[in-house]
């Protein structure tokens, strides 16, 4: 099953290239995977006749309750059989209904191909979690088919409607296959058998699981949606909307019939709502005048007559709702290739202007009333027998498990549906097959011209309906491993003639009564019409999506008003109230010290000083230089605090942001702009001083109450001898970055690499980053006379030059070093990016490609490869990722030498961080100089 | 106990860089809202050090005994929040490049979209995605489906 399962979704994705070798054709190929899927079910025949289920089971999340257990029981069979059978026949139909050149094939063989695989895979599925995938997998792939063509926008609003109403069934299920699942057992067949106990929780859950069944086989009031989904290509009606999709609600109320039927509000809300719509789609029917709509309301009808059955609960209604599902499926996908076949022979689906199909194409008007009587359920087809033991089913439940009130009234109830269906089958018939026409003028019947091949599908379905019909006893068989887990006494055999029986009776005033209605159909009209249109579902619709649309732009204009400090003020007020108020209850209590040392305390003066003073400036430059103050207090700190590591990259960093910072103020204002007079006096400014006061304030109480609060040791109380015996390096903090944290530290190099991205693709809008200097390069001489005369200072290029190569030594040697000493990755590439920082200041940016001939995103991109690749390489040795070794090595010059591999992975991080200082030199040194010029010459 | 008694200068320093910083986040210049990024992130940085325990000697294995070591772990999840900062920084500078180099100010506008929402609501009118069409789906104008 697993691997048929696949085979489907294999097919779809391939599915888009054969569609452009094989065109129309190729779904031919793609039949073979549901017909693949047919025949084995077929074979599984025996075993599930005997009552032996077919199981595979892939673990998956087992702590999750997320396995992937597929089961093949009674009712899985059936629809299985089903979804194939209808699925293969509905491709070969596709095969000659689309035109050659339609250019959406490609996209349509692949989604319906993947629905029948998520429609198999639903069936089949022995786990809530699969099935609800599934579920709303099929939602999904119907939603694109019925949006097929979506220029028009009634289309679009189709695929919408319908997406919308089912996934609003389907999300309401979720809740209740959670609760479901957590409270017996995510697995259905365990859940079968052991199912959760009796109460208002599980009730509510079986409620909303119902809404999802409900929502999906279109019941009232959800069932407008299917009607609209009749924008769809004919081939989708007939599989998706007729035989498949719209089955799986009634699936899944008959798989969890044998448990949950005398949950309170299961058989009410089944069987109120299943004849409600079995009553209002016949009757909705007998109102149209396109025939394909006409077949869609009488599905909607046939919907509500399977809910009903499966509402009573008993042994026989069981097996009479499987007979139903298997008859429905055959002959309502008949009638809509039937439909397909006339609308592309004629152009018309509309009964008014339809003449003498049947005169023109007779075996089509043969097919079409086999399955037309099979719907009204005329023996001896197979609708007949269906529909005769669904009928004694009802009868018989009024002793049982219904009360006799409601029984009789359910049988009333699907007696005037069946009337109204025998009435609408026979208008179907007269409407697509017969010549109208007013007092003996007989209309020229309508041109017909269509491919032989679309018989296919429906000839060989209407066989199964006229044979099956015969087959009573052997279905029964078939069935009864299903129906015997339901109450109630053993049911009669399905077949064609049990005797004079009362449902007999009823069959035969249902016609009789459904054909009269059909002769008078011209005064019936007219009653229709005179009637008040009672509340219309789809308005409802309409009217709630407005409401709904009107309540997000009110939400959406209260909570986002669109100003930043706005939003900031928010974030921060509800810090301080939550979090914030809560600590300084826990202050009392808490101990501090004053400080580590006298000097920390100088340097923290120093700090606050910095920090107020750049508040306090209103210059950019001076606040970047005050900001830049602390920085540098900062990593005093840090070498006060015992982290030389720290303390050397904050003052490479700081240096390197310090330089940014000038590069991109020269082209500001030196200023910021002054605020309104009004303003800057006003409550405005105490506002944001208090708050950012306060902010200060809780942070701190909240640091005080978290340190006091500690109770475990610290993990990395382990580090020092981890990091020497697995990392085999001495420099704790490097070994934590390159190995005992190394995952983060991949994260954190490839923040910087779409860090990188973002900064060159902001500059660079529409330039390259580097003059591709390397393929015509130039002497040191040109090189120098590219810089503007009046900027050149002599000095500072020689020593740029001289002190360039040394600081390139010392990025290597704290690469190299790192791992025992001070140093690593991250400081090395700082080294090297202030390298060419300084280049690029003193020669400008002829000097900066000159000294690196290479583009920033390939020292990016090797360096996050270099990175990935010594994390994965540890697998293939049988090792975890990125974990480290040691090689050691006797060279002649250096003697012994020990090279961890953990340096290979840091060699990755010193390239992308001298990567993002090169791009970053080049976007706001280099880039900005060219901006400039080329605004010099506009100007 | 693990408990820690943190010192109190780092305490207050870093209170002073956040209260800094969060008055400087309140404002619109864009530049200015980096530099408040740059001090918060540096006081924040202060409180790693305060997470760390008492100020002790450097974590190199074998150059003193593991007890007078300071934490290492703080340590590095620092060292990376410093590069990852100056990410940023590079990343908003040119951010407030190309707002300067498009409107002539590095200023944060309120956001013009949100402006049309509010607009909308004040006039009680649907949102612009919002279909207006409430023909029946099934009685809308039919055509032939496999064009």
């Amino acid at each position: 099953m697993t691997l048929l399962l696949l085979a489907h979704f294999v097919a779809a994705a391939v599915a888009p290239a054969l569609a452009r070798i094989l065109h129309r054709r190729s779904f031919l190929v793609l039949a073979l995977v549901p017909a693949v899927t047919f025949a084995w079910l077929l074979a599984q025949t025996s075993r599930v006749t005997d009552g032996h289920a077919v199981v595979e089971q892939i673990s998956w999340v087992p702590q999750l309750g997320m396995d992937f257990d597929l089961r093949l029981g009674t009712l899985q069979w059936l629809l299985g059989l089903l979804v194939s059978g209808v699925g293969a026949l509905a491709l070969v139909y596709c095969a000659w209904y689309f035109k050659p050149d339609d250019p959406s094939l490609w996209r349509f063989t692949g989604v319906f191909t993947a629905f029948a695989g998520a429609m198999f895979g639903l069936v089949v599925a022995d786990n809530l979690m699969a099935l609800y995938v599934f579920w709303e997998l099929t939602t999904v792939f119907s939603y694109t088919l019925i949006g097929h063509n979506p220029v028009r926008s009634a289309n679009r609003r189709s695929a919408t409607q319908a997406l919308l109403v089912t996934t609003f069934g389907g999300l309401a299920m979720l809740v209740g296959t959670i609760v479901l699942g957590e409270t017996s057992s995510y697995t259905i067949s365990e859940m079968l058998a052991d199912p959760p106990p009796a109460g208002t929780l599980t009730t509510i859950a079986v409620l909303l699981v119902l809404v999802g069944a409900l929502t999906k086989s279109a019941q009232v009031p959800f069932h407008f949606w299917l009607p609209g989904a009749m924008a769809a290509p004919t081939p989708v009606s007939a599989y998706l909307h007729a035989a498949s999709m719209v089955k799986a609600g009634i699936y899944l109320i008959l798989l969890l019939e044998p448990i949950f039927a005398d949950v309170p509000g299961w058989r009410p809300v089944l069987l109120v709502l299943g004849l409600w719509t079995m009553i209002l789609g016949g009757w909705r029917a007998l109102r149209q005048d396109d025939i394909k709509l006409l077949l869609a309301y009488g599905t909607v009808s046939q919907l509500g007559f399977m809910t009903v059955l499966a509402g009573i609960g008993s042994k026989a209604a069981g097996l009479a709702a499987l007979a139903l599902v298997l008859s429905h499926a055959l002959f309502k996908s008949v009638l809509f290739f039937t439909v397909g076949i006339i609308d592309k022979g004629t152009g018309t689906r509309d009964l008014k202007q339809l003449h003498g199909v049947a005169r023109s194409a007779p075996l089509l008007a043969v097919v079409a009333i086999l399955s037309a009587a099979s719907m009204a359920g005329l023996p001896p087809l197979v609708g007949f027998v269906a529909k005769e033991s669904a009928l004694t089913a009802a009868i018989e439940s009024a002793h049982g498990p219904l009360t006799a009130t409601t029984g009789w009234l359910t049988v009333a109830g699907l007696v005037v549906g069946s009337v109204l269906t025998v009435a609408y089958s026979a208008r179907f018939v007269w409407g697509a097959f017969m010549t109208k026409g007013a007092t003996g003028t007989s209309p020229r019947p309508t041109p017909f011209d269509a491919p032989k091949a679309l018989l296919i599908a429906p000839v060989l379905l209407s066989l199964t309906t006229l044979g099956s019909g015969f087959f009573g006893a052997p279905l029964t068989e078939l069935f009864h491993p299903y129906a015997v887990t339901l109450p109630g006494e053993e049911p009669e055999h399905l077949a064609l003639w049990h005797g004079l029986t009362p449902a007999l009776g009823l069959t035969v005033l249902a016609i009789t009564t459904g054909l009269a209605l059909f002769a008078l159909r011209g005064p019936f009209a007219t009653l229709q019409d005179r009637l008040p249109q009672v509340v219309d579902a789809e308005r409802v619709y309409q009217r709630f999506m407005r409401a709904l649309d009107r309540f997000a732009v009110e939400v959406t204009a209260l909570s986002q008003g669109g100003s930043l400090p706005t939003y900031l003020s928010t974030i921060f007020i509800i810090v301080l109230v939550l979090p914030g108020a809560v600590a300084a209850t826990a202050l009392p209590g808490t101990q501090v010290r004053l400080w580590d040392s006298v000097a920390q305390a100088v340097v923290g003066l120093f700090i606050i000083v910095g920090a107020v003073l750049a508040v306090r400036s209103r210059n950019r430059l001076q606040s970047v230089m005050f900001v830049g103050a602390t920085g540098y207090g900062l990593a005093l700190l840090f070498l006060l605090h015992g982290a030389p590591d720290l303390a050397l990259t904050q003052v490479l960093v700081e240096t390197f942001s310090l330089v940014l910072f000038v590069l991109v103020l020269r082209k500001l204002p030196e200023r910021f702009r002054r605020r309104p007079l009004a303003e800057r006096r006003s409550w405005r400014r105490s506002w944001r001083l208090a708050l950012a006061g306060s902010m200060g304030l809780a942070i701190s109480t909240i640091t005080v109450v978290a340190a006091n609060a500690r109770v475990h040791e610290p993990i990395s109380k382990a580090f020092p001898e981890a990091a020497y015996a697995f990392g085999h390096g001495k420099n704790i903090v490097n070994v934590t970055l390159v190995d005992i944290r190394a995952w983060d530290t991949l994260g954190e190099i490839s923040v910087l690499v779409a860090a990188a991205t973002g900064i060159a693709s902001l500059v660079f809008v529409r330039t390259q980053d580097v003059e591709h200097s390397w393929t015509r390069r130039r002497s040191h001489v040109e090189v120098i006379s590219s810089v503007a005369r009046e900027r050149r200072s002599v000095i500072l290029e020689t020593a740029t030059r001289l002190v360039f190569h040394v600081m390139i030594l010392l990025s290597l040697y704290l690469l190299l070093a790192g791992h025992n000493q001070v140093g690593g990755g991250f400081a090395g590439g700082l080294v090297l990016g202030l390298a060419l920082l300084v280049r690029y200041l003193a020669g400008g940016r002829a000097e900066l490609d000159f000294a690196a001939p290479v583009s920033a995103g390939f020292v990016l991109g090797a360096g996050l490869a270099v990175s990935a690749v010594s994390a994965l390489a540890p697998l293939a040795f049988g090792g975890t990722v990125l974990q480290s070794a040691v090689v050691e090595l006797d060279l002649p010059i250096w003697g012994h030498v020990k090279i961890v591999t953990a340096l290979l992975f840091d060699i990755g991080v010193y390239l992308i961080v001298t990567g993002l200082a090169l791009d970053v030199v080049r976007s706001l040194g280099s880039g900005i100089d060219k901006q400039a010029e080329e605004d010099e010459v506009t100007a | 106990m693990n408990a820690i008694a943190p010192s109190l200068t780092l305490v207050v320093v870093a209170g002073f860089l956040i209260a800094a910083g969060v008055y400087l986040l309140l404002e619109r210049a864009l530049t200015r809202l980096l530099l408040g990024i740059v001090l918060a992130s540096n006081g924040v940085a202060t409180l790693y050090l305060v997470v760390s325990g008492p100020a002790k000697g450097a974590p190199f294995v074998g150059a003193r005994p593991t007890e007078e070591m300071s934490d290492p772990l703080p340590q590095a999840m620092v060292l990376t929040a410093i590069v990852i900062a100056l990410a940023s920084v590079a990343f908003v500078l040119s951010l407030a490049y190309r707002q300067w180099r498009i409107t002539g100010s590095d200023d944060v506008p309120d956001d013009a979209e949100d402006d049309l929402i509010k607009r909308l609501a004040e006039r009680d009118e649907v949102s612009s995605t919002y279909d207006p069409d409430t023909q029946s789906t099934t009685t809308a104008d039919e055509e032939d489906a496999t064009a």
